[in-house]
């Protein structure tokens, strides 16, 4: 007897729907045995991983200000992988952002500068993570060079050119040589939205471009166009869509949102500029795209999710004294789940019986 | 339906929760949050020795939490906000780039007490503590001057901060008295812990000729390294012995143990008060391991300078002391350097050809 996966003749709409919930459901239960081999009570982990953050207007607000970065570098990157290419280094081009912004916030430090400063150091990241990004999208373009390679590559080259510069030259000369820039000046900052909290304008931000990409994609020729050249690039050439300048136009974008979720988390929550500025965002929004099968308002459902985890995560460890490694388990566990469920859209499982023949055992 | 059920068995669960929190609210609750993983030895582990060591000490009186692996960036005021918000009345925040999100959490949590470790930044509820690490690397200089054979010590450091540049001032200053000749070469590996990093850069200053290696990093590697290469090293953070039992003197070790019970009675008390402690071998905070590999007159020697620093007859940093360029730096402590200037430590002493990364 044999399990296969056979391919559907077309994708099935029932279990494209059910299969997050089926997903869902199986992470439920694995972590529940697992809590339980822990020595945890299963029902007051997942309450506190999945409710207990929804429940505070604190934990709502910090849901939003860890799921904005996500969400808008996760939305500029499924452009990408909607056009078939691919952009693996988001966490380059939101360092780039963040180093391109703060260059502005650290020349104007302590002078009079007026509210001009914030526009101007957004604009400067959109503009440096775009112009970063082209980098690759240019090799690919015009020397046949593997942007997912070119891309992954330089991430290495932003970490250390911040690295150079918080050591170097825009060290706080009253930091004691640790490696950070001085405060932001309150007009290099990203306002709050409430007293208190920490959700900032970022999040709005985010939310527009959720709703700026469902209009491209679902609008617009060009997101037709995107969406084409993607899915049948030689019906694409026929219709006389220009793949590379498709190459070009969506790694710019991508790389103008993941630059200027760079500039708001060094303009937002962290208030100046240092290494360590980002825990693998331009990474995990990979996953955030998937996990929002490339669709925006998927992606911010995926994002927030994803969140959500992180903060159920370490309220399971204050709370249940869960350890931090489970909620890294939890995590891996929803993601494979999610794929794994996911691949049913397109395949469904066959059992096959073994059919006795004479030429068995012959070779 | 199910996940109906679920959800209201979990809220349930959830208001029995909070009724249990209710009844054992005059628990003192105190919170820590780690850089690393606990793990079995370094920075963060001596932290979480400290916690279970006021563990022992209040048994029930008291209820701990850690978060563990707290990046120092956008998250860490979160975590910290969340230990707060979870009801603890007391936080350790133990890295140095925790401070101003605690000096922010401790803004908007007036009624709740942080302690923050190695930093210069106070507030009314916000405390700052940390080691006087220099006076176990004075004693370190001696013993390594004594024991090295080529006159030239090898020097990881970690980041150019002052806690790491009077560390390295203090080891030559210390070196100076036995070989006046003494050598340091030094290599800056910007990471507080990577095993790889501080591996190649032990096997380096081995090859530029240092025979005994010293690290303000927190991993074993550089002791592994010597180790396989014949030279002596010293542990650092954690006892490091059993990586190199042959090539280990000794390591300076740091102890929170005995400032968490204190300023956890403080707490119980009622007599928390924002502070600035600042302590080393005399009040245990800074503790050397075990003085092995080594004969007998040089323990002795090393013995000897623990008891005089001890006993406050020797300063490691007692005037006159003098810079680079040979001119004496001012002594603003009568007749050593006083706390400021060792705490923003950012020249070397004479005698170390070097230059202060970024200076």
């Amino acid at each position: 007897m044999q399990l296969v996966l056979e391919k559907r003749a077309e994708r099935s709409t029932i279990i494209a729907l059910v299969s997050p919930v089926i997903a869902i459901g199986l992470t439920i239960v694995t972590m529940s045995i697992l809590f339980m081999i822990i020595g945890k009570n299963p029902i007051a982990a997942l309450n506190v991983y999945f409710i207990t953050p929804l429940t505070d207007a604190y934990s709502l607000q910090e849901l939003a200000v860890k799921a904005a970065p996500l969400v808008m570098i996760a939305i500029g990157l499924s452009l990408c992988y909607l056009a078939n290419v691919w952009n693996i280094g988001a966490e380059g081009q939101f360092l780039v952002g963040a180093v391109a912004g703060s260059w502005l916030a650290v020349k104007t430090n302590g002078t009079d500068a007026g509210v001009w400063v914030l526009p101007a150091m957004l604009l400067l990241g959109a503009i440096a993570g775009a112009l970063y990004a082209l980098i690759p999208a240019l090799c690919k373009v015009r020397f046949g060079a593997s942007e997912i390679l070119v891309s992954l590559m330089l991430v290495y080259v932003a970490d250390l050119l911040l690295d150079y510069l918080v050591r170097g030259p825009w060290r706080d000369p009253k930091g004691f040589n640790f490696p950070t820039t001085a405060e932001f000046d309150p007009v290099a900052t990203v306002p709050l939205l409430f007293e208190g909290g920490r959700l900032h304008l970022g999040a709005v931000i985010a939310l527009v471009i959720v709703v700026a990409a469902a209009v491209l994609l679902g609008r617009t020729i060009k997101g037709f166009e995107i969406r084409v050249v993607g899915a049948a690039p030689r019906a694409a050439r026929f219709g006389g869509f220009s793949s590379n300048q498709l190459v070009l136009l969506t790694f710019a974008i991508s790389g103008a949102l993941a630059g200027l979720a760079g500039i708001i988390e060094v303009a937002g929550p962290v208030g100046h500029l240092q290494p360590g500025i980002s825990p693998g965002y331009g990474f995990t929004a990979i996953i955030v795209a998937f996990l929002g099968r490339l669709n925006p308002v998927g992606i911010l459902i995926a994002g927030l999710f994803l969140a959500l985890t992180f903060i159920g995560g370490e309220q399971a460890q204050i709370a249940m004294k869960i350890p931090l490694d489970i909620t890294k388990v939890f995590q891996g566990i929803l993601l494979f789940y999610v794929l794994a469920c996911d691949s049913l859209i397109l395949y469904r499982i066959k059992l096959i019986m073994p059919q006795r023949k004479v030429a068995d055992g012959a070779a | 339906m199910n996940r109906k059920a679920l959800a209201a068995a979990a809220l349930l669960l959830a208001t029995g929760l909070g009724l249990g929190a209710a009844v054992a609210a005059d628990k003192l609750k105190v919170g820590f949050v780690y850089i690393g993983p606990v793990g079995d030895f370094g920075w963060t582990y001596q932290h979480e020795v400290g916690r279970q060591m006021i563990v022992k000490e209040f048994g029930d009186k008291i209820e701990t939490t850690y978060l563990e692996n707290v990046s120092e960036g956008p998250d860490s005021e979160r975590s910290i906000e969340q230990l707060a918000r979870a009801g603890n009345q007391l936080i350790f925040t133990t890295s140095f780039g925790y401070m101003d999100p605690t000096l922010k959490v401790a803004k908007r949590n007036p009624k709740v007490m942080f302690e923050h470790a190695t930093g210069f930044k106070r507030d009314k509820n916000m405390s700052s503590y940390s080691g006087r690490f220099f006076e176990g690397r004075y004693i370190q200089g001696l013993i390594a001057a004594k024991m090295s054979k080529k006159g030239v010590l090898g020097y990881i450091g970690s980041f150019p901060i002052p806690e790491v540049i009077s560390g390295i001032n203090a080891t030559m200053l210390a070196a100076q008295k036995i070989n006046p000749d003494i050598k340091i070469k030094i290599i800056w590996v910007n990471t507080w812990f990577d095993p790889g990093k501080e591996a190649d850069a032990a096997k380096a200053l081995l090859d530029q000729g240092a025979d005994v290696i010293m690290q303000h990093t927190d991993s074993p590697a550089a002791m592994q390294v010597a180790s396989e290469r014949g030279a002596l090293a010293f542990g650092q953070d954690s006892d490091m012995i059993k990586f190199g039992p042959k090539t280990q003197l000794t390591a300076v070790t740091n102890n929170w143990g005995p400032y968490y019970v204190e300023r956890v009675k403080a707490a119980l008390d009622g007599t928390w008060k924002s502070e600035d402690t600042w302590a080393g071998l005399k009040e245990k905070m800074v503790v050397m391991a075990p003085y092995t590999n080594m004969p007998d007159d040089v323990k002795k020697m090393a013995m000897d300078t623990e008891a005089a620093i001890i006993a406050g007859t020797l300063k490691p940093f007692k005037c006159p002391i003098l810079g680079q360029d040979g001119k004496e730096v001012e002594c603003k402590g009568g007749d050593a350097l006083d706390p400021g200037q060792v705490l923003g430590m950012n020249f070397y002493v004479k005698g170390i050809d070097d230059k202060i990364p970024g200076k």
